[in-house]
């Protein structure tokens, strides 16, 4: 995993005796396991020996993670882990929020328009293009998108959009600028995902379509619009809850590649950033937040099904 | 005269012996049209690296020549070359087979701890499934490309490079095809183990219990040759995932080191090229891409032929 002290002595050679003392310091003489527990539950409750003697003469410092300690980040030496994170995490969610939005709204329409179409042209056309997009790879329609709205439109002459960074530095950071700089990564997330939802959707909306109360809902005479919307896509939507749900926290991490691609400065880069130089508490932090939300996620999707859906019942 | 012939057709049919099911699965398969049709650009996919490597020496492939960086495409280097001067096309020759031999290799271990967890934990059900399933929850909730990128820091440059067949490969490459296959194997677990759960209720089995056949047949010998077809959908697919976990990881820099070319690790840094080198990393991505989607046909074929009752979408 590299090495911690090398990171935190910075480019000047490390005296080793400094070395040694950072070391215990840091509790990376200490066997993995003991590691693991101090990292878990803090040192506090011990002492540590920093100065080698063999006595412990010094109290720990370390709450642990579980009483809310991520630690202190070793490359931007003594800033907390947590504010390291914080100020990346807004960054990350709006490209993120953005996106789901896009994809959500996207493939509503997409999923549902093939439903109702279904075997049409367009259908078939949707139902390739969606295969196409499932096997993209994210880093090729990003390096395309890149290539054809900013390089060759640059070329021909067109408005072309910014790819890299989240706002141009002379002009600075306003609404307008994050704006324009998020549209193509917004875009690359959004095209791969929207393939695989709007196929969901499709299915779970054929599937409604050809349910007793549907028909019902035909034979009386109501308008085609009202049975789509109403009727059918209101039940056809509570599925999608839960992939939405399970996918959101997912999507914290999931940017890892557009955001290296783009240079966009949001958590998924933080986490390479800090990968390469073995800045473990700020990993382990990442690691753990994200694991967190993911459950937290599907606790809270599992509740909302149930209360969206009243057959559902937890004993 | 026509009424003849239709009773000799009927009989005929009546006396053509019944399709077994593997004429069957064959018939669906060869019905699919993009399946048949993704089949068919992968065999051209797989000619195109390992029959490529007949007319282009591996040598040449990783022959640096930087006074002919970054050149555009032209008769004697088709794909351009480099950011060092190697010819892209014949790196994507060379690339495709590490890319596709990675692909396969991972999904062989993706596949084997799958079954083996799924089938323990849906054969002894109780405390052993449970543990088993928490612990494939608990692999679950970290997002694949963090754990990817975390073990292959963790695991990487530790192993020498290997010489097999009178070629050198990175160690990296070893690496690379464990972790993929370390952090996938959760989805086919899961599968495995609802298919164990439900057979394993059937009458056959109590038979073969009541006869005195050992756990370990039961598994090997009944239950897993009943479960096989969506084991096969989901390996096939898994092939595809993996090459793309393993061009994601090349892609950062993290996975296959150089000179051993992959498709992942010949896009690593292309995209400071993207206006003045677009061949680096256009070639290179189009051929994941069609590998990744002819998998995914293949795979949604044999779904349709194998096993038609579980199509999901």
């Amino acid at each position: 995993m590299g090495d911690p002290i090398a990171t935190m002595g910075g480019r000047t050679t490390t005296r080793p005796a400094d070395r040694e003392r950072l070391k215990r310091q840091l509790g990376l003489d200490k066997p993995i396991i003991v590691q693991y527990v101090y990292w878990l539950i803090g040192n506090d409750w011990t002492k540590i020996d920093l100065d080698g003697d063999g006595v412990a003469e010094t109290a720990g410092q370390r709450h642990g993670i579980l009483r809310g300690d991520f630690g202190y980040s070793l490359v931007n030496r003594g800033k907390p882990v947590l504010d390291v994170i914080g100020e990346r995490l807004p960054n990350t969610l709006i490209l993120m929020l953005a996106a789901e939005f896009v994809i959500i709204l996207g493939s509503l329409l997409v999923g549902v328009y093939s439903a109702l179409h279904q075997y049409s042209f367009t259908d078939h056309f949707i139902t390739t293009l969606s295969f196409i997009g499932y096997s993209m790879p994210i880093f090729f329609i990003a390096l395309l998108s890149m290539y054809i709205f900013a390089v060759l439109f640059k070329r021909w002459g067109l408005p072309y959009l910014p790819t890299v960074g989240m706002f141009d530095p002379q002009i600075g950071k306003t609404t307008g600028q994050v704006l324009l700089h998020m549209i193509l990564p917004v875009f690359s997330i959004s095209a791969i995902s929207l393939a695989a939802y709007s196929r969901y959707i499709r299915s779970t909306m054929l599937e409604v379509m050809n349910q007793d109360y549907i028909r019902t809902a035909k034979a009386k005479g109501l308008p085609r619009r009202q049975i789509i919307f109403i009727h059918a896509l209101k039940n056809a939507s509570l599925p999608i809850v839960t992939v939405i749900g399970l996918d959101l926290p997912l999507l914290l991490g999931g940017a890892v590649v557009t955001e290296r691609i783009f240079a966009w400065p949001g958590m998924g880069r933080l986490f390479l950033d800090h990968v390469e130089r073995a800045d473990l508490p700020v990993v382990m932090g990442i690691l753990m937040l994200i694991s967190v939300a993911v459950v937290v996620f599907q606790i809270l999707t599992d509740i909302i099904y149930a209360w969206l859906d009243p057959r559902i019942r937890y004993h | 005269m026509s009424t003849d012939i239709t009773t000799n057709l009927l009989i005929d049919d009546l006396e053509a012996p019944p399709l077994t099911l593997q004429e069957l699965a064959w018939r669906r398969f060869t019905r699919h049209k993009m399946a048949m049709l993704g089949g068919i650009f992968l065999i051209l996919l797989i000619l195109y690296s390992f029959g490529g490597s007949l007319f282009v020496d591996e040598k040449y492939a990783n022959l640096t020549n930087p006074p002919i960086r970054l050149s555009a495409p032209s008769i004697q280097h088709p794909f351009g070359t480099d950011t060092v001067g190697r010819d892209v096309l014949a790196r994507t020759i060379y690339g495709g087979q590490i890319s596709m031999i990675i692909g396969i290799l991972a999904v062989l271990i993706e596949t084997s701890l799958g079954i083996l967890i799924g089938a323990i934990a849906g054969y002894y059900g109780g405390k052993i499934d449970s543990l088993l399933m928490r612990f494939t929850e608990a692999m679950l909730n970290i997002p694949e490309i963090f754990l990817l990128i975390v073990m292959a820091k963790f695991f990487g440059n530790k192993i020498p490079n290997l010489t097999l067949f009178g070629r050198t490969f990175s160690g990296s490459v070893v690496v690379i095809v464990v972790i993929i296959g370390l952090t996938s194997w959760m989805y086919l677990a899961r599968i495995v183990r609802a298919e164990f759960l439900s057979i394993k209720e059937n009458d056959f089995i109590l038979a073969a219990k009541a006869t005195g056949t050992s756990n370990a047949e039961i598994i090997i010998r009944h239950i897993l040759p009943n479960s096989i077809a969506p084991i096969i959908v989901s390996a096939t697919l898994g092939v595809a995932n993996a090459i793309l976990s393993e061009a994601y990881i090349s892609f950062l820099g993290l996975g296959v080191q150089p000179p051993t070319a992959t498709w992942g690790n010949m896009l690593d840094g292309a995209n400071n090229y993207i206006e003045s080198a677009p061949w680096l990393w256009f070639f290179p991505g189009f051929l994941i891409l069609l590998t990744v989607l002819s998998i995914n046909f293949l795979g949604d074929g044999l779904r349709d032929a194998l096993d038609p009752h579980s199509r999901a979408v």
